[in-house]
């Protein structure tokens, strides 16, 4: 069988057109630079009745170039996707072909925009993100990943091949490489190219995404459990908790991140049980956190709150003791029959140091949230119907917190997909042949300069993915800001 | 408090370092991989890894007598031992407080010679860092804050972003895959074009820099790490350029006709700099991160390539060392941005 090209022979038309808009958007967004400082402003012409018609000048033809140009661009990208969607594989080539295997996720992307977009003002913040370009090409990105990891990690969709399955003839193979014996009902292409133990890249890198869509989030989401909870009484309450705490978070601050990762992920250490312990330690947070958070609103329903309380509490702690609890570690408190799953030890320790890492810049921003937030009337208010302290923290600041709160927690989830991607090209915690991005990148960097596919494919995936989260907050940030 | 830090911090390195399993890998790469049980223990025990771990840090900051056993064939093992030195000469207190940082025991050689020339190369690459980050970052940071809103600004803005969004080891493989790879990328492309002489860009590695900094092996690594912190110094810039110059003052100056470009040279920008002043000074622990991803990737033996190497072999000294050095520079850069924030801000200063 022939390799495939990468826009195989759709493009031999089609690309040329592409190339010709893309070297035109790139002009045009030079020559709008440019024209804001060399051309002036706005361009006046004085007529015949004497009044005088104010115009934006070439400025405004050079935006409808760029925006043209870009539209085009956009459009011909569908083309390309759609194309290679409805047509045989080979057609559209690579590009084609991916697009093709990517169909679910285009499909679920369009239905969620759709119905978005048609109920915005109805959906509060969610809605108001769907006002501003950056914050949808972000939330764009994003999603891409998240179904990409739900079709693949769910329904086993999207990947052409096993992550972990080595093909004969296929090590360093060039993106498009037909398998050389393909059997029954075998995808017979290698779409990205074989790495250099002969394993399909595509497959490797959507199956990546998985792990990074997994771990990214909740780790981001327990690390503001923790910060949450000790920022809020530190900010509130002042004095000497407060020292205590901000010490022990300028201490973890003060590691350089990649020296404490080598302490904490290294197979001695996870012997010694240690990162079990942390975990024992941080996941009790989130059971803190709702435990607090129901008591103080509920208190004065006692009907109500102590079903809803010891409800919640014991499935929380159920699932926190399947959590810390597995065969072969040092914590074993659970019988084998009320554990619900067993997390692997190499993603326990890559979760736990990626939130212990995280932990005390969230809590800093929490405190100094609180530390302005306190000085608010309702505050006050709240005080003085006598409150208690643990229901203005949490039902008077917290909700008045959120907006930067969640800005942050957009961005915080990119940086804990960095620090992921570190670990993994550093080789700790996750096992070398696990197909997470940051392990691929490692593996592929050694031979970079003959064979670079092996490492670009995830890390333009990594780069997509952190992109989107970072553009994501920047379009919440502006869209909060203007309430 | 600096002080307070620095201890807990080296003692939890110490902590860890010195937990058995840890130990046990030591004494292995030390003698040899196919040692026993009862032979770890007893390696261990002669060179004094087991006793508690307060003790050895007391020992390691000077403050108690170093470790010291004597054989029954009269060689003398301890922490205070060095090859070369008679037992006759050895010191009795060999901690940080007497100026010794321990012995390396994979470099076979003293903590503090090869940490000063370790440090030296990541020297060299730091200022070249700064000499590209900083000034890029304002003058993107300015262009893009003194227009809120304008073209200029929302191409600046994205561009910006897009740096914050791409880790080190994403831009440095990016980079050497399309300008430092013979068959792919710039090179082949410019060498058939006859606008350079060899067939890549640039080099891949920094090994040849340790020799003689060139542009063509140091280009790629200092672009790296500088990718990465400029983005957001950039943003920071902006941000507090926008606030200036929607000020009161600016538009006083405005009014009075004073032209754009003095407002933003004379009025604006020096107000403007200030809350940069701080980020800059607060990225250094973090360029400290970069470069120790940077150094792995280009293999270019610095702070960080030492690091790396410590904790994977771990080697207790080094690795303590490393850890103050690393502390000392976040602590002091919180310093320095505390004071020159009072400095350059006269709200603050004068009250």
């Amino acid at each position: 069988m022939e390799p495939l090209t990468w826009t195989g022979s759709f493009g031999t038309f089609l690309d040329p057109i592409f190339w010709v808009v893309a070297w035109v958007f790139i002009a045009a967004v030079a020559l709008q630079i440019i024209g804001s400082w060399v051309l002036p402003p706005v361009a006046e012409s004085i007529n015949l009745d004497g009044t005088i018609t104010r115009t934006m000048g070439p400025n405004l033809a050079i935006r409808m170039l760029v925006k043209a140009s870009l539209l085009t661009l956009l459009a011909l990208c569908v083309l390309y996707i759609l194309a290679g969607m409805f047509t045989p594989l080979g057609t559209v080539g690579i590009i084609g072909a991916v697009a093709a295997q990517f169909a679910p996720v285009w499909i679920a992307l369009v239905v969620t925009f759709l119905v978005s977009i048609s109920y915005k003002r109805r959906l509060g913040l969610y809605g108001k993100l769907f006002d501003s370009t950056i914050g949808m090409i972000g939330f764009a990105l994003l999603m891409f990943w998240f179904y990409t990891a739900v079709f693949v990690g769910l329904f086993d969709m999207i990947a052409t091949h096993d992550p972990l399955t080595q093909l004969s003839g296929m090590k360093n193979k060039l993106p498009g490489t037909p398998l050389r014996s393909p059997e029954e009902g075998q995808f017979s292409y290698y779409l990205l190219g074989g790495d250099n133990l002969a394993r399909d890249v595509f497959s490797r890198m959507v199956n990546g995404s998985v792990i990074v869509i997994v771990i990214a989030p909740f780790a981001t989401l327990f690390a503001f459990m923790v910060g949450i909870t000790l920022g809020l009484p530190a900010g509130y309450f002042g004095g000497k908790l407060d020292a205590l705490l901000s010490f022990l978070a300028n201490l973890v601050l003060a590691f350089p991140v990649i020296l404490l990762f080598y302490l904490l992920v290294t197979p001695e250490i996870v012997a010694t049980g240690i990162p079990n312990y942390m975990a024992m330690v941080l996941f009790v947070f989130p059971i803190i956190f709702v435990g607090v958070l129901l008591n103080s609103r509920f208190y004065t329903r006692p009907k109500l709150r102590t079903p809803l309380l010891s409800g919640v509490l014991l499935v929380m702690i159920w699932v926190y003791l399947s959590a810390i609890s597995a065969d072969g570690t040092v914590i074993n408190v659970l019988p084998g029959v009320m554990d619900l799953f067993n997390i692997n030890s190499g993603i326990l320790v890559v979760f736990v140091s990626v939130v212990f890492v995280n932990s005390p810049t969230v809590f800093r921003i929490v405190r100094g949230l609180v530390l302005d937030i306190q000085t608010r009337d309702y505050v006050a208010a709240a005080q003085t119907r006598g409150e208690g302290p643990w229901y203005i923290m949490l039902w008077e600041i917290l909700p008045n917190a959120r907006g930067p709160l969640i800005v942050d927690f957009c961005l915080r989830i990119g940086y804990t997909t960095i620090l992921l991607g570190t670990l993994g090209f550093f080789g700790l915690g996750l096992p070398p042949e696990s197909p997470d991005w940051g392990t691929t990148i490692n593996d592929g960097r050694k031979l970079l300069s003959i064979y670079p596919h092996p490492a670009i494919v995830p890390a333009f995936a990594l780069l997509s993915l952190v992109l989107g989260l970072n553009l994501l907050a920047d379009g919440l940030r502006e869209e909060s800001l203007r309430d | 408090m600096m002080l307070l830090t620095a201890l807990c911090l080296t003692y939890i390195v110490f902590f860890l370092t010195n937990m058995y399993p840890n130990l046990e890998k030591l004494a292995k790469t030390q003698g040899n991989f196919r040692m026993s049980e009862e032979a770890v223990a007893s390696f261990l025990e002669d060179r004094g890894y087991l006793q508690p771990t307060p003790v050895k840090y007391m020992q390691w900051l000077g403050v108690m007598p170093g470790f010291s056993l004597e054989k029954e064939d009269g060689t003398l093992l301890g922490k205070c031992v060095r090859p070369g030195i008679s037992p006759e000469d050895t010191p009795r207190f060999c901690g940080i407080l007497q100026g010794d940082w321990g012995f390396s025991t994979v470099a076979k050689e003293p903590v503090a010679n090869v940490l000063g020339s370790r440090l030296a190369n990541t020297g060299k690459l730091m200022f070249w860092v700064m000499v590209v980050m900083v000034p890029s970052a304002l003058i993107v940071g300015v262009l893009a804050g003194m227009r809120e809103g304008s073209g200029t600004d929302r191409s600046l803005s994205t561009v910006s972003i897009l740096s914050t969004a791409t880790p080190e080891y994403v831009s440095g493989v990016i980079f050497i895959a399309m300008l430092a790879s013979t068959r792919n990328g710039l090179g082949p492309w410019l060498h058939e074009m006859g606008l350079i002489e060899g067939k890549a860009l640039f080099k891949g590695t920094a090994k040849s820099a340790m020799d003689g900094i060139t542009f063509q092996n140091f280009t790629l690594p200092v672009l790296t790490i500088s990718l990465y912190g400029m983005g957001y110094i950039a943003r920071m810039t902006r941000a507090s350029m926008a606030e200036v110059m929607t000020a009161q003052y600016i538009r006083t100056a405005r009014l009075k006709g004073v032209s754009f470009r003095n407002i933003v040279m004379k009025h604006a920008l020096r107000n403007a700099l200030i809350a940069p002043f701080t980020v800059i000074m607060l990225q250094f622990p973090w360029l400290l991160n970069g470069v120790v991803i940077v150094e792995t990737l280009f293999s270019y033996t610095g702070f960080g390539w030492q690091l790396v190497n410590a904790a994977g072999n771990n080697d207790i000294e080094m690795l303590l060392a490393v850890s103050v050095v690393s502390v000392f520079v976040v602590l002091v850069t919180q310093l320095i941005s505390d004071i020159g924030y009072v400095y350059l801000n006269p709200r603050i200063r004068i009250s």
